[in-house]
């Protein structure tokens, strides 16, 4: 069982890199987390460093992608950003994926906790994610954890629901009731044979949370409701370059860029593994 | 359904209860007096014991009571009713308008799968859903309002402004809205259409000599359209929290401006009365597009 869940596994990851948008997508996403973890190696300056003097110097020699409003290089902000932007899109995805098995496996698993949950999940999915996260974002204090805490209370149902979803189906299996028959623990049937078994459906779902939690920071940040404004983060950036937009465009499309392209190249990742994961789907495609 | 609604009001009632620290001195700020807040708790019937605060919550929001906002002093309710007018007008007019992009593009690029066609449209939807929507909405209010003037960069119009005139407002934001969205909504119309179209009525009515429009129409849309208005559903939510901050960057008076500013201004019943409101109606709505399977589908039977 564990070697042809291993087999199962690499020949997936082959299936991604063998299409070749998502390949690329994977490629330019590494690069991405490479430069962000590298920033304060590779930054021309320090993020922080206030030039009055050069304020607003449109991309050039002396600031590659420009200086803002305080004269701090946009490049070297932009890096930084993006460290604590790709923190918060992990932070979220793993957190709401532990969460969402744990719930989701026991709704699956054990029958008469199953109503409650479920229903409590309809509930929660029943807000719309901005305006949940906002509110519990005003409740817990606008820090980064408080932001990371916040998304994966928004996203914890959909992993907990395709979680619960596939524990039923798997529940019923032959071999988890020869495991069962056979004396081993709820404890040992799920983790090794539930849970084992729907690892790839959560890892597709994980990777389109970190999207959507990367895109939802940058709308929190963007209504003055997210991480403490003097962190920066591509979503701030975008919500201090709004006043000079007429002056200084590039301090909004820098940072839009930088956001759309990491979410895009994510994106492209996710599907092919959705795709690799689901031939049903991949054969449309 | 009555479960999930009751839940929804559980959760909204506890995620208030939540903040740490007492809720009446953090809702009036640091400079209240101990005496003020006795007088806010005891208003706000804070001093009651948890279960007793719960139920009468309840039963109020049941009657469609759900408190008072401490911002305006006037009832919640009565509060989002003012704010109301632009965002459901918004959403509506972005709904129509990724529909109206989203459909036909969904089923022409289903019909020409593979095409150079269909590749490109599934490479626009798939950036369009990268973009923040707020970073389109400042880029074209930027370009196409401020720019080059052809629609009003911001505002809702004053107090006089007639309804015709308060809807040219939004035609920019919807714009935004509506292109953002439709990203989901041609996906998924795109992938139910292929599923329909490999069926074997599909190859039936071809063989009988049917025109091809009136096949992809009649017995390859009609099929694909339960996931059609699934999807219509959840774009919903989809809508509101692209609602929130498209009225942000267009500095449009709809609750989704309301709940920004009663986050800044910890108005805990506005944003609880917020939630409320958004989500029962998702709930509505979603039983509302369960409701229109019968119609579109002959098959389900509830």
């Amino acid at each position: 069982m564990e070697g042809q869940g291993l087999y199962a596994e690499r020949k997936v990851f082959s299936l991604v890199l063998e299409r070749r948008s998502s390949a690329l997508a994977l490629l330019f996403f590494v690069l991405v987390l490479i430069l962000v973890f590298l920033a304060p190696i590779i930054a021309p300056t320090d993020p922080y460093l206030m030039s009055v003097r050069q304020r607003l110097t449109p991309p050039g020699d002396s600031f590659f992608l420009g200086s803002d409003a305080f004269g701090r290089d946009v490049l070297s902000r932009l890096l930084y950003a993006g460290r604590v932007s790709l923190m918060i899109g992990a932070g979220v995805a793993l957190s709401s994926s532990i969460l969402g098995v744990l719930i989701g496996l026991m709704a699956g698993f054990f029958r008469n906790l199953d109503g409650l949950i479920s229903r409590i999940i309809d509930a929660m999915m029943a807000f719309p994610d901005i305006l949940l996260a906002i509110s519990l974002v005003a409740i817990l204090g606008g820090s980064m954890i408080n932001v990371i805490i916040a998304l994966s209370i928004v996203y914890t149902p959909r992993i907990a629901r395709i979680v619960r979803a596939s524990t039923l189906v798997i529940r019923e299996l032959p071999y988890v009731e020869a495991a069962r028959s056979l004396g081993s623990s709820t404890v040992y049937v799920l983790t090794r044979h539930v849970l084992l078994n729907i690892l790839s459906p959560i890892i597709v779902q994980a990777t389109f949370i970190f999207v959507y939690a990367m895109l939802a920071e940058a709308g929190l940040s963007f209504l003055g409701v997210g991480v403490d404004p003097s962190t920066p983060t591509w979503g701030i950036m975008i919500n201090e370059g709004r006043q000079y937009i007429d002056q200084a465009p590039y301090l909004i499309l820098f940072p839009g860029l930088a956001i759309s392209f990491s979410v895009l190249s994510l994106q492209l990742v996710g599907d092919g593994l959705r795709d690799a994961l689901d031939p049903r789907i991949a054969r449309q495609m | 359904m009555g479960m999930v609604v009751l839940i929804v009001l559980t959760i909204a009632f506890f995620i208030v209860r939540l903040a740490p620290g007492d809720p009446a001195a953090l809702m009036l700020g640091p400079d209240a007096t101990p005496e003020q807040a006795e007088e806010l708790r005891s208003r706000l019937g804070l001093d009651q014991p948890i279960i007793i605060q719960y139920a009468s919550f309840i039963v109020s929001a049941v009657k469609g009571d759900l408190g008072q906002s401490i911002f305006f002093n006037q009832p919640v309710t009565q509060v989002l009713k003012s704010r109301a007018e632009p965002t459901v007008f918004l959403s509506l007019f972005s709904l129509i308008i990724a529909l109206v992009v989203a459909v036909p593009i969904g089923i022409y690029a289903a019909y020409k799968r593979g095409s150079f066609f269909d590749q490109s449209v599934i490479s626009i939807a798939m950036l369009a859903a990268s973009v923040p929507s707020f970073w389109t909405g400042l880029m074209a209010q930027r370009w196409l309002a401020t720019e080059y003037g052809w629609f009003p960069a911001s505002g809702y119009g004053g107090p006089d402004t007639v309804f015709i005139d308060r809807m040219v407002y939004l035609v920019l934001p919807a714009l935004v809205l509506g292109v953002v969205n439709s990203a989901l909504i041609l996906r998924f119309t795109r992938a139910s259409m292929l599923d329909v179209l490999s069926e074997d009525y599909i190859r039936t009515a071809r063989s009988k000599g049917m025109r091809e429009p009136r096949v992809v129409l009649r017995h390859g849309l009609r099929n694909a359209g339960i996931p059609i208005i699934t999807v219509i559903g959840l774009t919903f939510a989809l809508l509101v929290s692209g609602a929130v901050v498209t009225e942000r960057v267009f500095n449009i008076p709809g609750m989704g401006n309301l709940v920004v500013n009663a986050v800044l201004r910890r108005d805990y019943p506005v944003i609880q009365g917020t939630l409320i409101v958004v989500a029962v109606t998702y709930v509505i709505i979603n039983l509302v597009t369960d409701l229109l399977y019968l119609l579109v589908d002959k098959r389900v039977q509830y």
